[in-house]
């Protein structure tokens, strides 16, 4: 009897703790934001902004003083009252489109857009052809009996 | 073409891909991140100098010759790696090397050129980072050459090592050098 309140009593702590962690995360900095569109609209926009330093997490999330020091400029210039294309020219000026989540359509990139659809009509024309030869070798009404032996 | 081999096709283009990629990750470093700056006027920037803070170097004061600028820190274990060949080669190079110390306290890069050596004609101090924002700095140690015009012509991304050294830096440093002014 005992031992289960020991349990719970382990469990409880366990829960609080991951109850706060992310109270603690959201504490990384804290700036001094006038509202909570402000807030939002930060939010979103550092997510879309790779950290440099550990390059496969966003601006938002990352810890290092680099990000940090990113974070505090992209607020300074939210203030300052530029808009978000702004912003990101302003760090792509200085970083290069990998800054970028969402990497601009441009003529370097277009494979990178257009690529999958590329690979995706050659699949399809590949199986259109599969299709074709398949249709003219078998005959247009199958058997009964092969198409029993099938199922 | 006889259809039975189209699988083994498809499989030699997968491996060739995959080989494609080791090989391209063996020789190109994916965390270096190609700087938009190249070709590009350096930022301007005016900063005080580490051992003088009174005395401040700005761009102006380096134009019309040709500088490589080194950003370190005394927090900078690959800065500790570099430092050597920045000591017995930074000489011969025959242009200025301009330290830029990064994000650092001045007593702590003050005591780490005394341990270590000073290779730099002079240090300059960026304490909160913003101007090594506008070099699209991301960490240390890297190096900027600037040509004469102010024109950044290369960057390196980590250490200077012997081979950067002599493939990358000293011919376009030669290159540089043979352009007329």
């Amino acid at each position: 009897m005992s031992r289960a309140r020991h349990f719970r009593g382990i469990f409880t702590a366990l829960l609080a703790l991951a109850l706060l962690l992310p109270m603690l995360a959201q504490a990384i900095d804290a700036l001094p934001f006038k509202d909570r569109a402000e807030e939002q609209r930060f939010q979103n926009l550092t997510r879309q902004l790779r950290c440099l330093v550990c390059q496969n997490e966003s601006l938002a999330d990352s810890s290092a003083d680099l990000a940090k020091d990113l974070r505090e400029e992209v607020f300074e210039q939210m203030k300052q009252g530029k808009s978000d294309i702004e912003i990101k020219q302003y760090l792509t000026a200085r970083y290069g489109d990998f800054v970028l989540y969402n990497p601009p359509l441009r003529g370097g990139t277009a494979l990178l857009w257009f690529g999958p659809l590329l690979v995706l009509l050659i699949g399809a024309g590949i199986v259109y052809r599969i299709v074709r030869r398949r249709a003219k070798v078998t005959p247009a009404t199958p058997s009964a009996a092969s198409s029993e032996e099938d199922w | 073409m006889n259809a039975r081999f189209l699988p083994l096709v498809g499989f030699g283009l997968v491996a060739a891909l995959l080989a494609f990629g080791i090989h391209y990750m063996r020789n190109n470093s994916m965390n270096e991140v190609p700087s938009p700056l190249i070709g590009k006027a350096a930022p301007a920037f005016d900063l005080p100098l580490l051992n003088d803070p009174g005395k401040r170097l700005s761009n102006a004061d380096l134009a019309g010759k040709p500088y490589l600028l080194n950003v370190f820190a005394s927090w900078c274990f690959a800065c500790r790696d570099e430092h050597p060949i920045l000591m017995s080669e930074g000489r011969k190079l025959g242009i200025p090397i301009i330290g830029f110390n990064y994000k650092d306290e001045a007593a702590d890069a003050t005591r780490w050129l005394q341990q270590f050596g000073d290779p730099y004609s002079v240090v300059i101090a960026d304490r909160d980072g913003r101007i090594a924002i506008d070099f699209g700095v991301y960490g240390a140690p890297e190096s900027f050459l600037v040509d004469g015009k102010g024109i950044i012509r290369y960057k390196r991304i980590g250490a200077i090592t012997p081979e950067i050294l002599a493939f990358e830096l000293k011919p376009r440093l030669a290159a540089m050098q043979g352009e007329s002014p």
